[in-house]
This record gives structure tokens, sequence and C-alpha cells, in this order.
């Protein structure tokens, strides 16, 4: 039982051809240096883009298929997908935004106990922190009952301090939960840290060295323009 | 001073008000969002009771409302009365000279919404429809105000297009701009002066609260 995608695209830079698979239960961590292809592949997962040729399943479920013409919409998807920055409701307070599509709005309660921010419940999204806002956001993901969590660098945004008690706090979810979690980072602590896999993606491709090369900071296998896009790692904590 | 003419006026613009911010309202998100060919072509048509004299939109209205013109026709065959000179006629004149003053402000507030928490909506579950109704207008209040505004001034202010359709009918059709043209031809400059004046604090309150919502938004 897994989720499995393969899929092609031409993208502005290069072309994505890609496949990868996660069983149930585990973490496939997504690494890479930006602008190349990880936030593009999660968009294809949850529906949100369309691969030009390729197959997505979940399960026994096809979510996209080219050949057979089948692309299943987002909503059918039952997915919780917790975007870069903060995409929690404006209009709605912590509380509201994490029930926006819970299965039991008992539950959202519970949730916001094991993260730590009950105290919040009645506020609007802007008058929190950044991680309390990411963490409600990590609630209002959980609290539908997703068959697939997809977390897109979610704490890259947060100070350091955060970024490590969330890091701990997204541990112990991962030992809790029975579907696959696929994670994206740029940040090579946090993939070893969290994954159970771990999968390069340079240039919209599956790419094996790309770790043990920027660990090493051979810079001279970096071609110029990815060097230029990607962001210094970071190593120092 | 002509009452009846201001009720008529305070009537009009609130039936067209509360009509066009419904009928506006997806018609705005279809532009602000949907892609389909020949948009450009569509939107400005949208616009052009905007940039057309008040009298030649009048002048179009009145051959298509008219009982041989193909409004009228199919209005009289629905079992309608006539449109022409009567208050139903006003309401769709006002209504096709505001279009554009409830579409510009509502597509601005949707197009001003993160186009991510719309995505979210939809990964969380909810059709495009329930997305609309509990995403997208909570978040454009003040732009549907700034319509609703906007519209209800533009319909208290039209003349030309109501002097051509609905024409001057006491308690039906004559609203208060029509009065106030009517006082000053008959040199009655005291009654004008009294409706004059009545406008400015209306219309002054209502720009103010405009302004109050852009800069709120």
């Amino acid at each position: 039982m897994s989720v499995h995608l393969s899929a092609n695209k031409k993208l502005e830079f290069f072309d994505l051809d890609i496949s990868l698979s996660c069983p149930n239960g585990k973490m496939l961590v997504m690494i890479g240096p930006s602008g190349g292809g990880k936030t593009t592949i999660v968009r294809m997962l949850a529906g949100l883009e369309t691969p030009e040729r390729g197959l997505i399943t979940f399960n026994d479920e096809v979510w996209f298929d080219s050949s057979r013409g089948i692309n299943l919409p987002p909503r059918k998807r039952r997915l919780g997908y917790v975007f870069q920055d903060y995409t929690l409701f404006p209009h709605l307070n912590l509380f509201e935004n994490a029930a926006f599509a819970a299965v039991d709005r008992k539950e959202v309660d519970d949730l916001f106990e094991l993260f730590g921010i009950g105290h919040l419940k009645d506020r609007k999204p802007y008058r929190v922190s950044g991680g309390e806002r990411q963490r409600c956001a990590i609630c209002q993901a959980l609290a539908r009952h997703p068959q697939l969590l997809l977390l897109d660098e979610p704490l890259s945004a947060l100070d350091v301090v955060t970024r490590r008690e969330l890091r701990e706090e997204l541990k112990k979810l991962k030992e809790r939960i029975s579907f696959p979690i696929i994670y994206v980072t740029h940040d090579i602590n946090e993939a070893l840290f969290l994954g159970d896999e771990i999968l390069p993606v340079v240039n919209g491709r599956a790419d094996g060295d790309w770790i043990h090369r920027a660990i090493g900071g051979d810079s001279s296998t970096l071609s110029p323009s990815r060097a230029a896009r990607a962001p210094r790692l970071a190593l120092a904590y | 001073m002509d009452l009846a003419s201001f009720f008529i006026t305070l009537k009009l613009a609130v039936v067209t008000t509360l009509v066009l911010v419904v009928l506006a309202a997806p018609a705005a998100y279809l532009l602000a969002y949907a892609r389909f060919p020949g948009k450009p072509l569509i939107e400005t048509l949208v616009y052009l009771p905007m940039a057309l004299p008040p009298t030649v939109m009048g002048f179009y209205l009145v051959m298509l409302m008219g009982p041989k013109g193909l409004v009228g026709r199919c209005w009289l065959a629905l079992g309608g009365e006539a449109l022409l000179f009567t208050f139903q006629g006003i309401v769709v004149a006002a209504l096709i000279y505001s279009i554009p003053f409830a579409i510009q402000p509502m597509k601005a507030a949707f197009q001003k919404i993160d186009r991510r928490i719309i995505e979210n909506s939809y990964v969380l579950g909810l059709s495009a429809r329930e997305t609309f109704f509990r995403v997208v207008i909570p978040n454009s209040k003040s732009g549907i105000v700034a319509a609703a505004v906007l519209v209800f001034l533009h319909s208290i202010g039209a003349f030309g297009i109501l002097m051509m359709v609905g024409g001057s009918i006491p308690g039906e059709t004559r609203v208060a701009s029509i009065a106030i043209y009517e006082a000053v031809e008959m040199m009655d400059y005291r009654g004008a002066a009294l409706m004059s004046m009545s406008f400015i604090p209306v219309s002054y309150a209502f720009l103010l609260l405009v302004s109050r919502l852009n800069k709120d938004s």
C-alpha cells in the first residue's frame, strides 16, 4: 500500500522526469536546491499541476493517468497539504481554520493540545507567530483525516529555535500515523533527521550524488546557474 | 420640492444595488480567474457602459426594450407588461448603466486574494462553488461593499439614460435628477436648490465610506 508517481513535464529551465513511491507510515524526503522541481512534484501529487505524461496512483486508486485521460481533482484526493508559506484563511480564527474541513470538530481541540496552540484558538492568523501559524496549518491538514500528507518546506520561514521544536514535533507525529508523508526541504539536517527515505531532486531528476557533492562542497560539479540558484545549506546547526 | 421623485430615486438605487451586486459577483469572479477565448473582448464589452454617452446607451435600450425590440418582445411573450416608461424599465437601464462599477471593484478584490488560499481550499475538499462562498466572498468584503456603494451612487446620479428609457412620469419614473432638471426648466430655482442640496451629504458620506474601505483593505 503506497503512493506512486511517475511524471514528465516540460518546465521553463529543464524537463521534469521523475518517479517516486512512498509506502504507508513512511516519510519520503525530497531534497535539493531551490528551483529544482520539488514543489512542482508535490503540486502534481496534489492535483494542482498536471504532468504532460505520467501515472499517479494511491493504493488501488488511479489519481492521474495521461494514457487514459484520468485526472482526479485535488478535492477528491483527500490530502493534507502544508504549503511553504502560510495559507491559513485570514477571515477565520485558528480554531475555525483547523476545523475548516475537519471530519470531527472535537478532534481539533486534541490536535491543538498536541501542538501546544490550544490557548490561541480564538486568535486570527495575523495575530500569532509564524511557528504558531504553521502548527495550525498542520492541524488543519490532519483534521480532515488525509490519506496522504504533503509538507512543502513547512519550516523554511521559521527561526532556528522554532524550527528545531517543530522538527521534533513532526518526528513524534510521524510515529503515530499510518499514511505516507512526502516532505520537501533544502535542509540536509532536516532530511536526515526526519526521513525514512531521501530522494535528492536536481533540475527535475533524481540525483543520488547530490547530497555527497553538496556536503563535500565540490562546487566544480555544480553548474553555475544551479549554484547561483541554490541557497547555502544550513549545516551550522 | 418633489418628494415622490426622491422616493423613486431611492427605490431605484436600492433595487439596482441589490440585484447588480448579486449578479455581478460570479461574473467578476470569472473575469478574475477563468481563462477562456475572447476574454479581453468580453471584458471590454462589460466596461463599455462606462465609456458610452448615457444617451447612446439609452437610445439602444429604447430600441431593444420597445414593443418591437428583441428584449421587449421576449418580455411581452413571457407575460410581462411593456418595459418602456415603467419602473421596471428604468431598473433595467440602471442595471446596465452601472455594470462596470459593480464588476471592477469586485474583480480587483477577488484578484487580491492569495491564489494559494484558494488552492488550499480545493485541497481541503471544497468545490469551486463552495470555495467561492466560504473563502472568496468572506475575504473580499471591502471590495463588495465598495461595489455596492459605487453602484448606489451611480444609480442616484443617473439622468440621460433614465430620461430616454423612462421619461418623466411622476410617481413612476421621475427620479430626483430629472425632477431637478424640470424644476430649473420651469424656473423653480428654490425647489431645484433644495433637491440638489440634499444630494451632497449623501454622496459625500458614501464616498468617504469607499475611501475608508480602500484604506482598510
